[in-house]
């Protein structure tokens, strides 16, 4: 989800996020009921279709959606031992289009829309749940991504400069020690923008 | 009355005393605090906003007492930290700057159109669409400011904002912070940037041992640390 939001003004770009979500949630549970194979074949062609009309560039397309082919690589000889061609194809055709749609979302809406649909959809919950602090735990998460892969880099290069690679204790020590303090340094960056309750 | 006030204020790390008995009356529009690491200044600084709390004494920001009424304090204090990288929170730029605004309550059209004077202001209306992640550490520390201003508070704290940048960006950040129309607190080890200020304060052992104008007060510091 981080950083790989397109920019653009398509009809998916600008539609709501609740309604992406929701047409998200319900084409997957369809896709999940569907049991032949042509009409998934029909459903890929919609998804296709929708990444030509959000004009997303093919690549960055396809990186969301490579790594599930590598699980099928596997998950499929496996399904066609036990269940024969066609079951395997299904849920080959299943998985690629649950996993495109979302990447069709993830590609065309910022973090930020997504985090006031969450809100939205809590508000009912709200004598319960405070959305507001689960919008920020949800960004903050988002955030600190990137973050923590760039400690896991420095931390890395820093054990090769001194030559002591191989030792799990000396990636993983530096690591929690400097993430805490990465937590706390967050948090009161938090404070001093008035979010301190 | 405004103003920032320190009234005989210590502070203990644990059984480390980093702020003596301080006590300083901050009116000039901008003053510089100087000092080794571990002098306090860092600490003095965020006792300013209320992210530390005196041991002993008070600090009062525009008459109020900082451990009393943080949140309306902290309304008026904008505080810039050295690394950017922690005080962005959100995931692209033009959020990033909005989130300040989020608990301001504003409407939809009012808070777009302050987010967007913000990052022309700091030359960051490109880049608005821009995962923060992936910014350059001068244009990071651009956003932070642009975040920070966007709530347009009096006071605005920054403690050493240049030290992670190379000359050029630390000139622009520079730049950016001389034509503040707010009461300005900088800590910095990097002297230039407080030569035109209008008062400094050198720290040492956790005391204020110069406060002067720049030329007097950054002679002292040169010579305290030579």
């Amino acid at each position: 989800m981080i950083g790989v939001f397109h920019p653009g003004t398509s009809v998916v770009h600008r539609a709501p996020a609740l309604l992406k979500l929701a047409l998200l949630a319900a084409f997957v549970t369809a896709t999940a009921l569907v049991v032949s194979l042509p009409w998934l074949g029909a459903a890929s062609v919609v998804v296709a279709l929708l990444f030509l009309v959000a004009r997303v560039p093919a690549r960055a397309a396809l990186r969301q959606i490579v790594p599930i082919l590598w699980l099928l690589a596997f998950a499929m000889p496996v399904q066609v031992l036990f269940g024969g061609w066609e079951a395997a194809g299904v849920m080959a055709l299943r998985l690629v289009i649950a996993v495109a749609l979302a990447a069709v979302y993830t590609l065309t809406t910022p973090v930020s829309a997504t985090l006031d649909a969450m809100q939205t959809l809590l508000r009912p919950l709200r004598r319960w749940i405070d959305a507001d602090r689960v919008g920020l735990a949800l960004a903050l998460a988002i955030r600190c991504v990137p973050l923590l892969a760039d400690l896991v880099r420095e931390v890395m290069e820093a054990r090769k400069a001194r030559g002591s690679e191989g030792s799990l204790l000396s990636l993983a020590v530096p690591v929690i020690v400097r993430s805490l303090r990465t937590a706390e340094h967050l948090g009161e960056a938090l404070t001093a923008r008035g979010f301190d309750d | 009355m405004s103003g920032i006030v320190f009234e005989g204020v210590s502070h203990d790390f644990g059984a480390e005393r980093v702020v003596e008995d301080v006590s300083l009356d901050l009116r000039e529009r901008r003053v510089g605090i100087v000092g080794a690491n571990g002098s306090g200044k860092s600490t003095l600084a965020r006792m300013i906003n209320g992210l530390v709390a005196p041991t002993a004494g008070r600090v009062l920001v525009d008459g109020l007492d900082v451990s009393r009424e943080a949140r309306a304090v902290r309304r008026r204090v904008g505080f810039v930290f050295t690394n950017a990288d922690n005080q962005i929170v959100m995931p692209t730029v033009r959020e990033d700057v909005a989130f300040t605004l989020r608990r301001h309550r504003l409407d939809r059209a009012d808070a777009a159109t302050r987010v967007d004077a913000a990052l022309a202001r700091f030359g960051l209306t490109e880049l608005a669409d821009r995962p923060a992640h992936r910014l350059s550490g001068g244009q990071k520390q651009l956003l932070a400011l642009a975040s920070v201003l966007v709530a347009e508070p009096g006071i605005v704290v920054a403690d050493e904002p240049t030290t992670l940048l190379d000359a050029r960006n630390a000139r622009r950040i520079a730049r950016y912070f001389a034509d503040l129309d707010q009461q300005l607190v900088v800590v910095s080890h990097q002297l230039e940037l407080l030569e035109d200020f209008d008062r400094v304060i050198v720290m040492e052992h956790g005391r204020v041992v110069a406060d002067d104008v720049p030329g007097v007060a950054l002679e002292a510091y040169r010579t305290l640390i030579s």
